[in-house]
């Protein structure tokens, strides 16, 4: 089937170095002696442990609950005991540590049993429940996004979705995973495809695969064949990056464009990576949660390759096991050399959206510094390779002189950080540095902003109320001398107690109310706590909640 | 165990710099300095290495003073660009203080006190230029005849002799090789009343489409350009809008009355068109620097050069032109934004 496909502004063509890696198959990675999956693996809200230190878990088990609808729920990737729930490194470019659980594996890799036999009647179920089976399984994004999956195939009554697209374009240079997961994998990712074009109702599900992956479209070409659905197209796109970035993707393939501050479902389209697709496929028909993943290797191991990961093998074990010499490195990427981001620790762990790790040594450097940064010189290649079509170097003079009202009306923010200005710059000035520079802090100004805000309505409300007590004091004072020059003492000093009850009962009620508000959600400590005691907490909130509240009438 | 070095992304970079981009343009320019070299002697060599001389000595003096590193910022090569264009734009007999203080003026004032590269907003070029020809007007436009027409060949020694002694050889007399460039001939011909043919073949300097000599230089630099293009330094927009301007403003008036307004390929091969078109305008720092802001850039130093050249009072309008424009660049580019992906506009 011929599909017109469309341009995208700029792009590079880059030297994608992927063929040492593509020559082998991938080979499942051994069982490392610890695991560290981290809570917060996704876009949304940290999940909470279910298991404690000491109790046996089995591959698969659930161990940490999604605490939110944008959250995602992990799972134990191998057998053993929980050792620990404590802060370890993570695999994030702050270097910062942060909860994760850590499982001693036993070596049996014993599957939690499952009464789940393959079931592959989904088209006659619910899309509700095949949402729920993909929540459960803790599937998220695994292009690098790290979005819930039942959230994006949840697009709502408002966005009707027409087309589903696959992205197995893979256009960072280095990464073959997705590569690897077509060749090897391809009637999965149909079939996940199916089930998510099931679910969203969608009538065409389009894959696409840069034309460097040759092997991989006649693998997903193949397998789409031996299904017979006409909804499902393989389509070869030109190799330029970013053209797997979402809204590059859409636009070659669709013509369309992502609104603005909008989401792809706006305009009928919903894209998920081809591994997603794969994960989808384990989590419904086979009722596998989200364990294990594909990933590249690069660079300080003899030679590049793909393995089969367990989530939450530290990436020192990955480099050990491929004959790496750690000593000698001295950079790790994690992710593609234009988007991923350097490592502090090796002992940060594989994580659901780790698509490669790239590695520096002293003897091979894959990925050399960039030159000392010079004056920019205004030459406008950066803007002619920008895929958004931004002006990357009146984003840098704006970031730079702070001017960041100017900086955003340029649309910094619709800058997708794809690193294309960066690459060409004959000036080697750090552009994405900057632009991150920028949008941290324009968001900590706007965070600065709202505080002030709150704090002045606080004031204000402050002086409102001293106002009104004076205005009352004096009226009380206006009352007793009436009462005084009426003569009735007595009443006088009633009425006097009862306003002063009255006014503080007042006070204190409006007092907790603020408190409950201003502090957006009522926050618990009982995330670390067993269900059990969980469930109380929440049976004695539910009896509190139906308590009448306290009243002037019944205090008085 | 070493440390692990975290830098921000990109972690790859393409093999770029100032200094190639700079060598590139230095390269580009080459074959037409051989051709001013083969049509007017060595004058312009010898402009050549005053004005770069010039331009590194000062340009290290002032980095000095201003407290930064200094041999970075010379090998960059952009003071040497701004030289060459400078030196090949002076006229091949100009005496050496010319070069020397367009030179100084070009580097010190109009590049290093704006803050250096990248932040000067005029080109330092033709802001040299442009104040030689203001404040010395007789040297800046006494043109040496093209040496097919003088058949006077200067050797070394006796260039060097004119340049720094204003020594000519014995029997020639400075009346006998020098002449008005063809713009001003044209120009002051017009003042008295005779006819755009009447000039063009009544004198021995004008050629095939602009001054003798001139023309062919104008073709090498042409050349250059191409190859800049070809090479991705530059891009088409101003180059194409410029010459296409002044093309059709000198085409229509022409047509209009071709007794007054000189034919259309005169313009294009005569003065510093061509070496504008692809060296100067093209500057990135004192350009406009959006797609469309480069074409109407491009566009409007190609009709100022016309109206300049036309109703103006100097001769040539090249440094002027490109001058005023800069000033407008700032304001073209924040009115010439591109679409920005996902937005209607």
């Amino acid at each position: 089937m011929a599909r017109r496909l469309h341009n995208f502004n700029g792009g590079l063509m880059l030297d994608d170095h992927k063929h040492e890696p593509t020559r082998i198959a991938a080979a499942p990675s051994h069982i490392p002696p610890r695991l560290y999956l981290p809570l917060h693996q996704h876009i949304g809200s940290p999940a909470a442990p279910v298991v404690q230190a000491g109790d046996e878990v089995l591959k698969g088990q659930l161990i940490a609950r999604a605490t939110d609808y944008i959250s995602a729920a992990v799972h134990a990737s191998s057998s053993g005991v929980v050792e620990a729930i404590a802060d370890f490194p993570l695999p994030h470019p702050s270097g910062l540590q942060g909860p994760c659980i850590v499982i001693r594996t036993d070596g049996h890799d014993r599957w939690l049993k499952r009464d789940h036999l393959p079931r592959r009647d989904f088209r006659s179920r619910d899309a509700h429940e095949l949402r729920q089976e993909i929540r459960d399984a803790g599937i998220v994004g695994m292009g690098g996004a790290g979005f819930p999956t039942a959230v994006k195939l949840n697009p709502g009554p408002k966005n009707k979705i027409d087309t589903l697209i696959l992205n197995g374009a893979e256009c960072e240079p280095y990464i073959t995973c997705d590569d690897l997961l077509m060749r090897e994998r391809p009637e999965e990712i149909i079939e996940g495809m199916r089930v998510m074009l099931h679910i969203l109702g969608a009538a065409n599900g389009v894959i696409a695969i840069e034309s460097n992956k040759q092997e991989a479209y006649r693998c997903m070409l193949a397998a789409v064949q031996a299904v017979r659905d006409a909804a499902l197209e393989v389509i070869m796109i030109p190799t330029i990056y970013p053209t797997g970035g979402e809204k590059q993707l859409i636009k070659v393939l669709t013509g369309r464009e992502v609104p603005a501050r909008g989401l792809p479902a706006n305009i009928g389209v919903v894209m998920q990576n081809v591994a997603t697709a794969a994960a989808v496929y384990r989590a419904v028909v086979l009722g596998e949660p989200l364990v294990s993943r594909y990933l590249t290797l690069a660079g300080g191991v003899p030679h590049a390759c793909n393995l089969e990961v367990l989530l939450g093998t530290p990436i020192q074990f990955l480099i050990e096991e491929l004959h790496g010499v750690r000593t000698t490195v001295d950079k790790i990427i994690m992710g593609g050399p234009m988007m991923g981001f350097a490592l502090h620790s090796d002992q940060a762990p594989v994580i659901k959206t780790t698509n490669a790790i790239l590695l520096s040594t002293v003897a091979d450097r894959p990925l050399p510094a960039r030159g000392e940064p010079m004056a920019c010189i205004r030459c406008g290649e950066c803007a002619r390779v920008c895929p958004a079509q931004l002006l990357p170097q009146q984003l840098y003079w704006y970031a730079r002189a702070r001017e960041f009202e100017r900086a955003q009306s340029h649309h910094l923010f619709d800058c997708i950080e794809c690193g294309c200005c960066d690459y060409v710059c004959p000036s080697h000035i750090p552009l994405v540095q900057y632009y991150r520079y920028a949008k941290t802090e324009i968001s900590a100004q706007l965070r600065d902003k709202q505080r002030a805000e709150i704090a002045r309505e606080r004031h204000e409300s402050r002086q409102q109320r001293l106002e009104r007590q004076k205005l009352e004091r004096a009226q009380r004072h206006e009352a007793r001398k009436a009462v005084v020059e009426s003569g009735s003492l007595d009443e006088l000093a009633n009425a006097e107690s009862r306003d002063a009850k009255k006014a503080a009962i007042q006070a204190a009620v409006e007092r907790a109310k603020v408190k409950r508000e201003s502090s957006g959600l009522e926050v618990k400590n009982i995330d670390g706590l067993a269900p059990e005691a969980q469930q109380k907490i929440a049976e004695v909130e539910a009896r509190r909640a139906h308590r009448p509240p306290p009243d002037d009438n019944t205090v008085k | 165990m070493l440390p692990l070095k975290t830098p921000s992304s990109p972690h790859a970079h393409a093999m770029s710099s100032v200094s190639i981009v700079m060598l590139k343009v230095i390269v580009a320019l080459i074959p037409g300095i051989i051709a001013s070299v083969y049509f007017f002697g060595w004058g312009t060599l010898i402009n050549v290495v005053l004005a770069a001389a010039t331009a590194l000595l000062s340009e290290a003096f002032v980095l000095r003073l201003r407290g930064h590193a200094v041999m970075p910022a010379l090998l960059d090569g952009s003071a040497l660009v701004t030289a060459l264009l400078l030196a090949v734009a002076l006229p091949p007999i100009a005496p050496w203080w010319i070069s020397v203080l367009g030179s100084l003026f070009a580097i010190v004032i109009t590049k290093q006190l704006y803050g250096g590269l990248g932040y000067n907003p005029f080109n330092p070029a033709m802001a040299g230029y442009a104040f030689l020809l203001i404040s010395f007007p007789a040297a800046m436009t006494t043109w040496l005849l093209p040496e097919v027409v003088s058949g006077v060949h200067l050797n070394l020694i006796e260039s060097l002799r004119v340049i720094f002694l204003q020594k000519w050889p014995m029997e020639l007399h400075v009346d006998a090789v020098s002449m008005a460039t063809p713009l001003d001939l044209i120009k002051t011909q017009l003042g008295v009343h005779r006819t755009i043919s009447e000039i063009r073949f009544g004198t021995s300097i004008i050629g095939d489409f602009g001054g003798k000599g001139i023309e062919w230089v104008g073709n090498w630099y042409l050349l250059g350009g191409l190859w800049l293009l070809y090479m991705r330094v530059i891009t088409w927009h101003i180059p194409f809008l410029m010459l296409a301007t002044l093309f059709a403003f000198s085409t229509l008036f022409s047509l209009y009355d071709p007794d007054v307004y000189s034919w259309p390929m005169f313009h294009i091969f005569s003065g510093g068109t061509l070496l504008c078109a692809f060296f100067i305008a093209t500057d990135p720092v004192t350009a406009a620097t959006t797609p469309r802001g480069r074409l109407i850039y491009g566009a409007g130093i190609g009709a100022l050069i016309y109206i300049i050249r036309t109703w103006g009072g100097y001769p040539d309008a090249v440094a002027f032109a490109v001058l005023l424009m800069n000033i407008a660049a700032p304001t073209i580019d924040y009115y010439t934004q591109p679409r920005v992906y996902g937005y209607d506009k």
